[in-house]
């Protein structure tokens, strides 16, 4: 008999503490040698502060850490690479105007040459199936090659162990596929995973273990397979999130529509809009799916107003030309958006949640032009009370709100404005479950009050479950819409690399 | 050690108190500096802060001094709020004093009082139109503001210059570089006998309300803040940036003006290449240890004027430099940015271990 294998690694009450809050309290953790380890939790669950303190990007206030049995301190992110251990960050950390090889050069040994690391990014390649050409400039690449290209300089470090902080929220589905079997490859070999997630099928699929994280402690370790989605929900938020009702009902006339709308784009790092149609009608969610940076920044721009080269023709409210109107005279005409930057867009850091209604809304500025402030703060407590935000008062700042409640308060303000069409960008983006849960809710209490509502999300698990007719968006172009009845995931993924063409010939 | 700690909400206590705090500190420097240069601090330190204060006569110079400082002032703070960087409003300061000075001129004995309005008129358009050149490059070209107003200053400098070396100098002058002393009815009304305190501080006084109200209570003076704090909300929300780059330079333009008016057509009565007081630079500093808030400006428009006062009186009775009053300026908007960090921070105690 072999003595027990130590674990790759392992945490014993790891603490660390934050002004105002504790990221992570007293937080074990055991990764055996080829184990593939998720960690799952809401936003602001503490995961991401934890992988920061395993890779030594930040020291923990108390706690300690075993490497292969022996007692370790990762003083920064060096010393974890020379350890084994590598990450792959959720945003990329790549420079555009240099090729492939080059970005992965800089992230490794000084004593290697350009044309040796060339070499081995092909051998790498070969090996784990993952096609990429080391020349291209990474400006060149899709966002899936982009992340290719970072697990790729992870691979060459040879690690045993590997962090992977949500590395799907950008994939397509197929993306994530091709992934999978890169991972399990590594697995397979005996390197360590910890896998970032809070999408409970992928970890099904990957992981063999699962450590849960709410509020900064651990809730519970378990194997995910042999969990439950709604035990996992449990664990992951205390409760499980209500379940949405749906309706079959008639969508009324066509309240909003773009047509035939190509655009330039604005700076050289956007996406060219190339004959865009699209319709929403009076008591219907509509859905635009697909992977962020393919346009659907530039539209929604033209859609709200703040992009006014359209033609005034090329955007319809009602039966109103508005392409050639701004924000103002959009919103008049009945048109409302969210969008999905909520701090800084949405909403102005550093002013109250009263002093923000006016970003929108008119009601409590007088014919004079003066300002009301009775009855702005009369119309914020509505919405904080409407929408339960937890807020302390009008006057707390946008910033002192956490994600989710500043969520809840910019719908709310929006909604609240009784719109007749209402764009949303990423609606639960960073917000957690049970906000995000009270938010999709709202929006189809919006919809049976007869407003046409658009949803852009990335989260195809969103869209399927609030819209009632789903586009794809691809590089710019917009395919054509198709009932969510008869939408398969699969489907989607594969309009999301722009194959609707072969689909629609079909 | 000492660390500082990101507070997790800016202290609102800080905000007020740290420009108390950057006086103290700057008073306290003072004093270092007095003793190093030999002189008693004590005397020194009631040159600046009693002398100024101590008569009614010695109060009306100081709110002779504060008027245009605040004036100009409150142009900056809705100019800052909107995160456009005037810091020429010497130079408006400059053409607005010219183009009253120019109208001004025109007077002679028949001329009635209501030339006063002119006068103070023209300064306005003459401040808004030397920030109008800012403003337009910055609209075409997005040439800087920050260098074009500045190196406007300049230009305006010499076009003053210009005028009282050349076409403008007084022929009866003996050949000194000035203009002709303006007729009596084209002067700033005076508030009493015996006091150089003019109407000028109360427009200063109506500009506070004014400012206040603008920028605190209407829709145009919030969208002109968002534009500041957060761009990408004024967009989403519709308000213009041209808009507000344009208010902006011409509000902060057209008050420097106002300012140049009060004081060529006040106190100095006639142009001569003295007129840039440096008003326009020492703006700045009133606008920021005013927390840009027109009630706050009040107060450092004092302040900054008793500096004023105090290096002028510690020039002649204590045989110092006249630049002393430079250097308390310089020292108190230092101190202010350093004591601005106990805003977002604060101050722990830690042991080295930790």
């Amino acid at each position: 008999m072999h003595p027990p294998e130590p674990a790759r690694l392992s945490l014993s009450n790891i603490t660390k503490r934050y002004p105002g809050v504790v990221a992570n309290r007293a937080v074990s953790l055991s990764v055996r040698p080829g184990e593939a380890h998720a960690v799952l939790g809401e936003n602001g669950a503490g995961k991401s502060t934890l992988m920061k303190i395993i890779y030594g990007s930040v020291k923990p206030d108390e706690g300690a850490m075993h490497y292969n049995g022996q007692p370790v301190q990762i003083r920064n992110p060096q010393q974890a690479r020379a350890l084994g251990i590598s990450m792959v960050f959720q945003h990329f950390s790549l420079f555009e105007t240099l090729s492939v090889a080059e970005n992965v050069w800089l992230g490794l040994d000084k004593s290697l040459t350009l044309p040796d690391v060339t070499a081995r990014i092909h051998l790498k390649a070969a090996e784990y199936g993952l096609d990429i050409d080391p020349f291209r400039p990474v400006h060149t690449l899709s966002v899936g090659e982009m992340q290719r290209v970072e697990i790729i300089r992870a691979l060459l470090t040879e690690p045993k162990l590997l962090i992977l902080d949500e590395p799907t929220s950008v994939l397509t589905p197929q993306a994530v596929d091709k992934l999978f079997v890169v991972l399990k490859k590594l697995v397979s070999q005996g390197c360590s995973l910890l896998y970032i997630s809070h999408k409970l099928h992928e970890i099904r699929e990957l992981c063999t273990a699962c450590t849960v994280l709410r509020a900064g402690q651990v809730t519970g370790v378990c194997d995910p397979r042999e969990e439950s989605n709604a035990s996992l929900s449990r664990l992951m938020i205390g409760a499980e999130p209500p379940a949405l009702t749906h309706q079959d009902r008639q969508a009324g006339a066509v309240l909003f529509a773009i047509n035939n709308l190509s655009l330039h784009k604005e700076d050289q790092f956007g996406v060219d809009l190339s004959q865009v149609n699209l319709q929403v009608r009076a008591g219907e969610v509509v859905g635009i799916a697909g992977v962020s940076g393919n346009g659907q920044r530039e539209l929604l721009y033209a859609m709200s107003g703040e992009d006014t080269r359209a033609p005034a023709n090329a955007v319809h409210i009602d039966s109103q030309a508005v392409g050639q109107l701004g924000p103002n005279q959009r919103r008049l005409a009945g048109l409302h958006f969210v969008p999905e930057e909520r701090l800084g867009r949405g909403a102005v850091p550093s002013l109250s949640l009263a002093q923000n209604m006016l970003l929108t809304r008119s009601e409590a500025v007088a014919s004079s032009g003066l300002i009301r402030t009775q009855v702005l703060h009369k119309q914020a407590q509505k919405i904080i009370e409407q929408f339960k935000v937890k807020a302390n008062g009008t006057n707390a700042s946008a910033q002192s709100l956490s994600g989710g409640n500043l969520q809840k308060f910019i719908v709310g303000r929006e909604i609240d404005a009784k719109p007749n069409v209402l764009l949303v960008s990423q609606p639960t983006w960073g917000v957690d479950v049970g906000a995000a849960a009270q938010i999709r809710g709202e929006l189809l209490a919006l919809r049976d009050a007869g407003c046409a509502v658009l949803v852009v999300s990335e989260e195809l698990d969103e869209l399927f479950e609030i819209c009632d007719r789903l586009y794809v968006m691809a590089n710019g172009k917009l395919s054509p819409s198709i009932d969510r009845k008869e939408a398969s995931v699969a489907q989607i993924g594969e309009w999301m690399s722009g194959l609707w063409e072969n689909h629609a010939q079909a | 050690m000492l660390k500082l700690e990101l507070r997790p909400q800016d202290s609102s206590f800080w905000r007020y108190a740290s420009p108390v705090l950057a006086l103290l500190v700057t008073v306290a420097l003072g004093i270092g500096l007095f003793v190093l240069l030999g002189k008693d601090p004590v005397r020194g330190l009631q040159m600046f802060f009693w002398e100024p204060l101590k008569s009614a006569y010695a109060l009306g110079e100081l709110m002779v001094k504060a008027t245009p400082l605040l004036v100009i002032a409150l142009g900056l703070a809705v100019c800052y709020r909107s995160n456009v960087w005037n810091i020429g409003a010497e130079g408006q300061f400059v053409m607005g004093a010219v183009a009253a000075g120019g109208v001004a001129m025109l007077a002679d004995k028949e001329t009635g009082r209501w030339i006063v309005l002119l006068v103070v008129l023209a300064g306005v358009a003459g401040g808004m139109f030397w920030a109008s050149i800012t403003a337009w490059l910055k609209d075409k070209f997005h040439a800087n503001e920050i260098l074009v107003s500045l190196m406007l200053v300049y230009v305006a400098d010499m076009v003053l210059g210009y005028l009282v070396y050349g076409p403008w100098k007084d022929p009866a002058g003996y050949n000194f570089p000035q203009t002709k002393t303006f007729e009596a009815v084209t002067q700033i009304p005076r508030l009493m006998s015996g006091s150089r305190v003019s109407v000028g501080l109360i427009l200063a006084l109506l500009g506070v309300v004014a400012v206040w109200l603008f920028l605190f209570r209407t829709r145009a003076g919030f969208a002109q803040q968002v534009g500041g704090l957060a761009p990408a909300a004024a967009r989403y929300a519709g308000f213009s940036s041209r808009k507000a780059l344009w208010t902006a330079l011409l509000v902060s333009g057209g008050a420097a003006g106002l300012a140049g008016a009060l004081e060529v057509a006040g106190p100095l009565g006639q142009l001569t290449p003295y007129v840039p007081a440096g008003y326009g630079f020492a703006a700045i500093i009133v606008a920021y240890v005013g927390r840009l808030h027109p009630v706050g400006m009040v107060f450092s428009a004092v302040l900054m004027s008793m500096f004023y006062i105090g290096g002028e009186l510690a020039q002649s009775r204590m045989g110092l430099p006249k630049s002393i009053t430079g250097v308390f300026q310089g020292l108190l908007l230092f101190c202010l940015l350093a004591c601005d960090t106990l805003v977002a921070y604060r101050l722990r105690w830690q042991s080295r271990r930790g």
